[in-house]
């Protein structure tokens, strides 16, 4: 039975071959796949340390420069080349906000989990932390939270982090409830099956499309969180680059040099469009509903 | 006697936002004590270490310090239900009265916003759902994606510069002027705050409008009215958007409240004085005890916010009373 069960549950290679074609099929996907891509590269070489200039290095000298075949996106007013420093920036976006939502996602499913298939007080507490979370604007939480830590890349993370952990339980614990009622986990535990081993074969893997787009959405605001923290002058500490900090100082300079401002803008647009329809695209694509439309 | 309480749908709705509010105040009260050092080193900054342990010892019995944790946490809820929400050295004024001053400039900001973005949102949304696919809805579609992905604080940023250095329009460059006094003048302000929020606030509403009306739309009451006779614009906005407006609302009020303290960057952007701003300043002045009441304040109007909505339902959905 059991087998069976796992059999018709198991995200086989074919079945997810499938969803990767809906995925790609769907314009929004596609799009946000390539642009997803695009800067995960850039923020690859960054990392590895492959940019034309170095991102904090000043050059007075050469400050304000417009763009050129050295400086691809010009420089700002210390002379540092904006191209790398953009790449930076996406890097420690980047770095961020898949440390923050990881760390949500995982907290925060354990807990819905926890929450929709163990009832009773478990549920009580987690329901009630829950409200309790989302009673702040997510911006001032993080905002307060940031400002409690001593100011680095990783308790940023954390700040951003406990923000949407919330988001995880409650789209989570829904669909628990409905699923620990169904025929086959009913049937998985009549068969003597431990709790904890129902939870994790049979209610876990039915979720993870759930979880999955939901990673992919709230990636996208916690790019727009850390971009507005580091904007207000909370988020990762000078001289380390940082798309909201580059915003910041190229208010003053966009009449002179737009190139300071428009660089960082656009993409961390092109960031959160290339998420947003990434997200789009996996709901469709995993959506159970759309499964055998073109 | 407490199962008719727990079962009144009003009732425990009240109680459920009041167990969260207790929530609310332990939470905070806990952040504050997380922050490294306490009032007395954050107040006097680097001169602290010049106390000597006498002094030290009576400022902390002063701010109650020394006392139980339990004690002081109930000494402080105790401060607030009597509206002692504490004073701001820096301004020489109390909390309450700041609060007082910026809570209706953020309300301003929010219903200006809001207003905004279901003028821009519902039909947006009722357009993009009309005809599905459609070069139409394409438009519909991109203008919520740019309004989900353009941060706000880059949006500002650019209206101002572009508006201010192209134009010499910079209402917001003047001293705020209050609704009461200057009218005129504090609209002009408001306006481009607004704007920006207003956007950011269309696209979730535009999308959930969007996804109402298509899913609303399949349904055999609208063939039936259709079949009936009924003309488009009255199927459109009685039938339609009629039952559209549960999700419309939910959303609404919870952007409301998002804006509620949310909007403390376009508030720092354009130097208006709202409750947002307030937390920012506390947070950069190092004055934790502004923090921590306004903080409180936020919370308790987005929770009230959200119980209104969710009474509101009741009004609009006749289905929801009954259930």
């Amino acid at each position: 039975m059991s087998d069976l069960t796992q059999a018709a549950l198991a995200p086989g290679g074919g079945r997810t071959m499938q969803r990767v074609r809906a995925l790609v099929r769907s314009r929004s996907g596609l799009i946000g796949l390539i642009l997803i891509a695009m800067l995960t590269i850039l923020s690859l070489f960054s990392a590895f340390g492959w940019l034309p200039h170095d991102p904090v290095a000043q050059d007075p000298p050469s400050r304000l420069q417009s763009p050129s075949l050295t400086h691809f996106f010009g420089t700002d007013q210390f002379g540092r080349d904006v191209f790398s420093r953009v790449a930076a920036g996406v890097a420690n976006s980047a770095l961020i906000s898949v440390v923050a939502v990881a760390f949500a996602a995982i907290v925060g499913t354990l807990c819905g989990v926890i929450a929709g298939f163990y009832r009773g007080v478990s549920d009580g507490v987690i329901s009630g932390v829950t409200n309790v979370l989302f009673a702040f604007p997510p911006l001032l939480l993080a905002l307060s939270l940031a400002s409690v830590f001593n100011r680095n890349w990783f308790t940023i993370a954390v700040a951003i982090a406990i923000v949407y952990v919330p988001i995880f339980i409650r789209v989570t614990r829904g669909p628990v409830l409905s699923l620990r009622e169904i025929e086959y986990v009913k049937a998985a535990t009549s068969t003597g099956q431990s709790r904890s081993r129902v939870m994790f074969r049979h209610v876990l893997p039915n979720i993870t499309s759930i979880i999955i787009v939901q990673v992919t959405l709230s990636l996208s605001w916690a790019v727009l969180t850390e971009a507005a923290l580091s904007f207000l002058g909370l988020g990762t500490p000078p001289p380390a680059a940082s798309l909201g900090s580059m915003i910041f100082d190229a208010r003053t300079l966009v009449s002179i040099a737009p190139w300071t401002m428009i660089a960082p803008g656009v993409v961390v647009v092109l960031l959160v469009v290339g998420l947003n329809l990434l997200g789009d695209g996996l709901r469709d694509a995993l959506d159970p509903r759309n499964r055998g439309k073109k | 006697m407490l199962s008719t309480i727990t079962r009144h749908p009003v009732l425990s709705r009240v109680l459920g936002a009041a167990a969260t509010l207790l929530g609310v105040a332990v939470f905070v009260f806990i952040m504050l004590r997380a922050i490294p050092g306490d009032q007395i080193t954050a107040g006097l900054g680097t001169e602290a270490a010049a106390l000597s342990p006498a002094q030290r010892a009576s400022l902390e019995a002063y701010y109650g310090l020394d006392q139980p944790l339990l004690v002081q946490f109930f000494t402080w809820l105790g401060n607030i239900f009597t509206g002692n929400l504490g004073f701001s050295s820096r301004a020489q004024e109390s909390v309450l009265d700041l609060t007082l001053q910026s809570l209706p400039v953020t309300l301003e900001l929010a219903l200006f916003s809001i207003v905004l973005a279901l003028v821009i949102g519902i039909p947006l949304g009722m357009m993009s759902a009309s005809k599905p696919d459609s070069p139409r809805d394409a438009i519909g579609q991109v203008v919520g994606l740019a309004g989900l992905s353009v941060p706000a604080f880059l949006l500002a940023t650019t209206l101002l510069a572009v508006l201010a250095s192209s134009f010499g329009f910079n209402p917001n460059g003047q001293a705020f002027a209050r609704f009461f006094d200057n009218p005129i003048l504090n609209l002009q302000q408001m306006l481009l705050p607004a704007i920006v929020l207003g956007f950011g606030i269309a696209a979730p509403i535009m999308r959930t409008t969007r996804t109402a009306v298509l899913e609303i739309r399949s349904n055999d009451f609208i063939r039936t009215a259709r079949a009936k006779g009924v003309p488009p614009r009255r199927l459109q906005v009685k039938h339609v958007l009629g039952n559209a407006l549960v999700p419309i609302v939910t959303m609404t009020g919870l952007q409301f409240g998002y804006l509620l303290g949310g909007a403390v960057v376009v508030e720092q952007i354009f130097s208006l004085p709202g409750i947002g701003r307030q937390v920012l300043l506390g947070i950069q002045q190092k004055e934790y005890a502004l923090v921590q009441s306004t903080v409180l304040v936020i919370a308790l109007s987005f929770v009230l916010v959200n119980l209104f909505t969710d009474l509101l339902y009741r009004i609009i959905d006749p289905r929801v009373r009954a259930a």
